[in-house]
């Protein structure tokens, strides 16, 4: 029988506020712990929340970009359980209101070849709510601690409909929308510092079918690659124990995606009873059409948009586009330096081949490079006058990287400008021949490439700024009258 | 000087202070010696810290000295029920529970008395967590009525309202959930109101039932507690539920609103279960107002039957919610039996908690539990709208309701052991809160037997000036505030 899986993903992202999503003590990573709390955070006797209007704010956006029915009103509920990491034991949650409904993500899954563009598909969306984070529990030999520093960080959580069926389709969606989160400066996404996390509902039913099967929830899966290692390995899981006759369980399964292997945390006999209702200390927030208008006009073009338009607007290959659209200041930067130099093609090569070599290797962004849009620009028209030769355009390139000058400037402390005095050149040419007779003798006795010994002297003493079409054509006038 | 200073009230009071017959420190000091001296009877204190008291009083005396006396309140002690958060002093809701946390910051309730120059003294005893009726389910103590020590002062806040009784501190704040304020304050015989929900801070009252909770004054009169209200009332952004409302000048109101009013009562307040005595006070409470030219029109509450049964839904059910937080983790008691999480809380939480507050723990998360959410605590909610439109109907034809405010005088300590008795003491001043009324309870006679007996006035959403003016028109005409138990 053949097995097609089902796959449902609920990711949680911590949205980038500058104070918590029910005090006004900041957010952070990485502090000292426990020192990024108050009483509300820590829930002392008597403490009420406020909410932080920039995390609700920053939800509806996400939201509208992603196509979802914001609700007209937000409103919070409590879920009731025990847990250290939650400091208050309950948790300020949105349970059957929530702020966002419906949407999609659309995702490019990988084409047949580097170069060729893959199949575009909308995973639908169920929903998208709001919540506070809990604290971290760190746990050791003498005993566990606990790190309140994280505790009510806004968090929202955005639930996909069981609709894609493959670990690829997976890994996809993560990547899109972790781009349209990074693209809205809703949050950075970093998957290391837990901005983003991701649970994953896996089951498997016989093709054909149309009832979804019993599902897994598999948990812990901390890096976009890990989601895709972890479905494909609980796809074969499943799949195996229902060839050799056995029954799935509900259950929540660990990932490691160290070695690779999951185990089961617990089953759903020990499912919660969360025992949700609206939460007292905080009102009902009227979200009204001119709200929503504000924030739609903050909302950035989506990076699938932005790369069907590049495709069209700019003419450039695919290779390049799927560089320039995933993060959105390179694609902005290419835009600029495609418009300031009128020939995006070369634009955007520059900025792919050369620019994001050397950033790379200088561990730098974007942001902090020298070479701006101006700078790619001006180089472009360097070349396209003829003023500059490609070889020496590299060596341009290198040098305002390293000082941020502009290519004109370096062109003329170095003396780049490609050569015009014929004369000059004819004079290394002769003298070039002269010094290798050998080679000479060869070209006359028929063996055409002996020319390329000549090549290399003269273009040694035009320190590389000769046309190696014109060195070609004078060596072979000069040779002809020998 | 009067030796009984500590039973003079804050407007007496005010005046002695500004024509410097009298400073806070000997007005503190008075209220100390008061309390020592009569406190292991009343019990009404789980702790008082004298040196931060005189502190504060000597501040205040500074203060005038310097030409920058506050308000009316300055100087003057208030008592603080121990469930609202004053920094620096123990906040216990009187429960082992919390027996020794010390709170790190102020409620704002706490800062806006501060800000108006009044002692924050002591911490007065109550319910544990606010759940009672008699100050019987404090962890720490029972307080005694001043009136009769054999008797309960009512709950609550028996310990703010035995206080003010008893000359231990000139006013108090108090909490009221379902009459936390009113009936103890009718138990005791001085002044207590329960502001409109929204109108005075919750932030630093540990919660027991957010959607009922507010804070609010006890006073030996109307002018006392329509000051103390002054101070504490007003939008706080540290609470969602706190309104934007201007807050008019309650006591320079008291002058100003002369009626008559419109009055109305309510037949399902005084139906069987009533004290005849309390009947009788009221029904003279209710002639005198007639007498000042007020009508008085018969109204229904016909949801009235309801609203104990809805109220232990719906409080139970937020208080199991809301004291979750109190595992044994980062504060409060932790079992020194525990050995892993879950043991922390099973054994910090059965040690740490009485038998009222665990029984409404488990009946609120009952009521909220999958499968029984509709049927109890849904329903419960639709209960609660139609009891708030039961007031807001009759509040179409009057400007305020008369009932009594306990059914009984002060019972005695031990009368009620079975919890339903004990929660039919509140069968008056229940729907008040669910509707999010303000209601004030005021001395209005004596039982034979010399017992204290409260008229509850109830108002319309943030008309406590117009509340305020009515009680104060009752009392004008009475001297019950003027008397004091003998102890």
């Amino acid at each position: 029988m053949k097995y097609e899986a089902v796959i449902g993903l609920e990711v949680h992202v911590q949205i980038k506020t500058r104070s918590k999503m029910f005090s006004r003590v900041a957010t952070g990573y990485g502090a000292e712990p426990n020192t990024l709390t108050d009483p509300v955070v820590l829930a002392l006797p008597g403490v009420l929340p406020v909410m932080n209007k920039a995390a609700l704010d920053a939800v509806i956006k996400s939201g509208l970009m992603l196509g979802c029915e914001i609700a007209p009103v937000c409103k919070w509920d409590r879920k009731n359980y025990f847990y250290p990491d939650s400091p208050k034991n309950y948790q300020i949650s949105q349970y059957d209101q929530p702020i966002c409904l419906g949407g999609a993500v659309e995702i490019e899954l990988p084409g047949p070849a580097r170069n060729v563009m893959g199949e575009h598909k909308k995973i639908p969306l169920t929903r998208i709510h709001l919540e506070e984070d809990v604290g971290k529990l760190n746990h050791s030999a003498t005993g566990s601690l606990i790190d309140y520093n994280r505790a009510g960080t806004p968090l929202m959580e955005i639930v996909s409909e069981p609709a894609m069926h493959t670990a690829e389709e997976a890994y996809a969606y993560l990547t899109s929308l972790r781009q349209t989160m990074i693209y809205g400066g809703i949050s950075d996404c970093d998957m290391e510092k837990g901005q983003l996390r991701c649970d994953a509902n896996i089951s498997i039913r016989p093709v054909g079918e149309t009832k979804l099967g019993t599902k897994v929830e598999l948990k812990n899966l901390n890096s976009i690659s890990f989601v895709r290692d972890g479905i494909a390995h609980e796809i074969k899981r499943q799949i195996s124990v229902a060839e050799s006759g056995g029954t799935i369980v509900q259950e929540t399964r660990d990932y490691d995606g160290q070695t690779g292997a999951s185990q089961s945390l617990r089953s759903k006999e020990m499912a919660h009873d969360y025992r949700y209702f609206p939460d007292p200390d905080l009102m009902p927030v009227k979200v009204d059409e001119a709200w929503k208008q504000s924030l739609r006009a903050g909302c950035p073009e989506q990076p699938f948009d932005k790369q069907r338009r590049f495709l069209e607007q700019y003419q450039i290959p695919y290779t390049i586009t799927s560089v320039l659209v995933p993060e959105r200041e390179l694609g902005d930067f290419f835009e600029e330096a495609a418009k300031l130099s009128g020939r995006p093609q070369a634009a955007g090569n520059w900025i792919v081949n050369d620019l994001l070599r050397e950033t790379g290797s200088a561990k730098i962004s974007l942001a902090e490079s020298k070479v701006k849009p101006a700078h790619i620009a001006a180089l472009v028209k360097l070349v396209e006058a003829g003023t500059i030769l490609n070889n020496a355009a590299k060596e341009v390139f290198i040098d305002m990287f390293a000082t941020g000058e502009m290519p004109e400037v370096i062109v003329g402390r170095k003396g780049l400008k490609a050569g015009t005095n014929t004369a000059e050149l004819e004079q290394w040419c002769r003298e070039a021949i002269v010094a290798n007779p050998k080679a000479l003798a060869d070209f006359k006795g028929g063996k055409d490439s002996a020319i390329n010994g000549f090549k290399g002297p003269v273009m040694k003493a035009a320190k590389g700024k000769a046309d190696p079409k014109l060195v070609d054509e004078t060596l072979r006038r000069l040779l002809a009258q020998m | 000087m009067s030796s009984e200073v500590f039973f003079k009230p804050i407007t007496e009071l005010g005046s002695l202070l500004a024509a410097k017959k009298i400073s806070s420190v000997e007005l503190m000091q008075a209220v100390l010696a008061r309390t020592k001296a009569i406190d292991s009877k009343v019990q009404a204190f789980n702790s008082f810290d004298e040196a931060d008291a005189l502190a504060q009083a000597r501040a205040s005396d500074e203060r005038r000295a310097a030409g920058q006396a506050g308000g009316p309140l300055d100087g003057i002690p208030v008592g603080i029920k121990d469930v609202i958060s004053v920094a620096g002093q123990p906040l216990t809701a009187s429960s082992k529970m919390l027996a020794n946390f010390v709170s790190p910051y102020d409620a704002t309730a706490t800062r806006k008395l501060k800000a108006a120059g009044a002692i924050c003294w002591g911490r007065l005893n109550l319910d544990e967590f606010a759940m009672g009726s008699s100050t019987e389910n404090s962890a720490f103590k029972t307080t005694c009525n001043p009136w009769d020590l054999t008797r309960v002062p009512g709950g609550s806040s028996g310990g703010s309202a035995a206080a003010v009784a008893a000359g231990e501190a000139v006013a108090a704040l108090g909490s009221d959930t379902g009459g936390s304020i009113r009936q103890p304050a009718a138990l005791c015989g001085v002044v207590g109101l329960k502001p409109t929900y929204g109108l005075v801070s919750r932030y630093g009252l540990i919660a027991f039932a957010s959607s009922l909770d507010q804070i609010g004054p006890f006073g030996r009169t109307v002018e006392d507690a329509a000051i103390l209200l002054g101070a504490i009332a007003g939008h706080d952004a540290n609470d969602s539920t706190s309104f934007k409302a201007e807050i008019p000048d309650y006591r320079a109101g008291l002058a100003k609103r002369k009626g008559p009013w419109k009055l109305g009562i309510a037949k399902e307040y005084f139906a069987e279960g009533i004290d005849p005595e309390v009947n009788a006070a009221v029904q003279s409470a209710i002639a005198h107002y007639k007498k000042l030219g007020c009508e008085i029109r018969e109204i229904s509450l016909p949801h009235t039957k309801y609203a104990v049964a809805v109220y232990y839904i719906i409080a139970t059910a937020e208080c199991s919610s809301n004291l979750a937080r109190f595992d044994g983790i980062r504060y409060g008691h932790r079992s020194k039996d525990a050995t892993d999480a879950l043991d922390i809380y099973f054994k910090s939480r059965a040690e740490g908690f009485g038998p009222e507050v665990k029984r409404r723990i488990i009946l609120g998360t009952y009521v909220l539990s999958s499968g029984y959410y509709d049927a109890y605590y849904l329903r419960a909610q639709k209960v609660r709208t139609l009891i708030r439109r039961d007031f807001l109907n009759a509040y179409q034809e009057v400007d305020a309701i008369l009932t009594p405010t306990s059914p009984t005088p002060a019972f005695k300590r031990g009368a009620k052991a079975d919890p339903l008795a004990m929660y039919l003491c509140d069968i008056y001043t229940i729907g008040v809160n669910l509707a999010g009324l303000p209601g004030i309870s005021l001395p209005c006679g004596f039982s034979k037997s010399g017992l204290p007996i409260g008229l509850q006035i109830i108002g319309q959403p943030f008309k406590e000036a117009d509340l305020l003016a009515i009680a104060r028109a009752y009392e004008q005409g009475h001297d019950w505030h003027t008397k004091h138990p003998t102890l």
